[in-house]
């Protein structure tokens, strides 16, 4: 318990992980959140990373958590401004409502 | 070791519990505070093992450019007010206790992989880089950054600007009614177009109307 190890920050980016899973599970109110939760898993990919590059030594797991820093910035980028364009049609974000493509 | 300890959990507490926060709140706004706070609390675990650079580089980018950018977009569209009850849509859906069965079993498959996972001295043969003590956390970054990752760090460059183009694109809306500047037909005036030379004879004065 005192000893904090690897396994310390995998479990905490796990459950990180999970949380961002739940999220979008379980949303009913709107897509933004969903966007979030996507941020959220990035996130825990992000803790993944940094420990290993900590606990081996190798600095590489750092310049790829860079880059997926910028993937997750862009991400959000283009993500809000699909639902800015669709809220611009529909008037409305809420999840149970996109359902255009249903076959 | 033990301040250390207490770092990580205080750390990690307040960020697990702001992650379940993100994703039950009712308020969207509110989300994205739980959301700001989260990323603050894994940028300070990321200070705490060492990794400096980038837990100053999470602050910079996803508090002060994504977190923002979340607000400004709950807040232009107005969504904040859908106050819905949680875990309850309007209709009868069948998926909140699938969604939450595969959650926990998501959590579950983690935990075991992790508690499992044991250190391989394969592990120990990946390439190191420049991991030198005596180098700051920023140093050794930018010693392999532009050199052994320089097609890394361009591909990054070239997602950002395809990212931009892509939310102008997205967003971009022509509207009736608004004058604009056409530059072609600014350069492409000719002298013929606008003036007109009037042969104006003595003490009769001219008729510019027609």
């Amino acid at each position: 318990m005192i000893e904090i190890g690897l396994g310390h920050y995998l479990t905490f980016g796990a459950i990180i992980f999970s949380i961002g899973t739940l999220g979008i599970f379980l949303n009913r109110k709107n897509v933004i959140v969903i966007l979030m939760s996507v941020e959220l898993i990035l996130l825990a990919v992000n803790i993944n990373l940094v420990s290993f590059s900590i606990y081996l030594q190798d600095i590489t797991g750092q310049i790829f958590t860079m880059l997926i820093l910028t993937v997750a910035a862009a991400e959000a980028a283009i993500g809000l401004a699909i639902i800015v364009a669709y809220y611009r049609n529909r008037g409305s974000v809420r999840v149970e409502e996109i359902n255009e493509m249903k076959g | 070791m033990i301040a250390h300890a207490l770092f990580f959990y205080f750390f990690s507490i307040i960020a697990i519990l702001s992650a379940i926060m993100v994703i039950v709140s009712r308020n969207t706004v509110h989300a994205v505070f739980f959301l700001i706070l989260d990323f603050i609390s894994i940028a300070s675990l990321f200070i705490l093992i060492g990794a400096e650079f980038l837990g100053m580089m999470m602050i910079i980018v996803y508090v002060g450019a994504v977190a923002v950018l979340f607000l400004f977009v709950v807040m232009l569209l107005n969504v904040s007010e859908q106050k819905l009850s949680w875990f309850r849509g309007s209709r009868k859906t069948k998926h909140i206790p699938i969604g939450l069965a595969v959650g926990a079993v998501i959590l579950l498959e983690l935990i075991v992989v992790v508690g499992g996972w044991k250190y391989r001295d394969t592990f120990s043969e990946t390439k190191f880089l420049n991991f030198e003590k005596d180098f700051t956390n920023t140093h050794a970054i930018g010693n392999v950054m532009y050199t052994e990752y320089i097609h890394l760090f361009q591909i990054s460059g070239l997602i950002l600007l395809l990212s931009m183009i892509g939310a102008i694109v997205l967003t971009y809306r022509k509207r009736e009614g608004v004058k604009r500047q056409n530059y072609f037909t600014q350069v492409g005036r000719e002298r013929e177009d606008s003036i007109k030379l009037v042969e104006v004879e003595s003490g009769k004065g001219i008729n510019l109307d027609d």
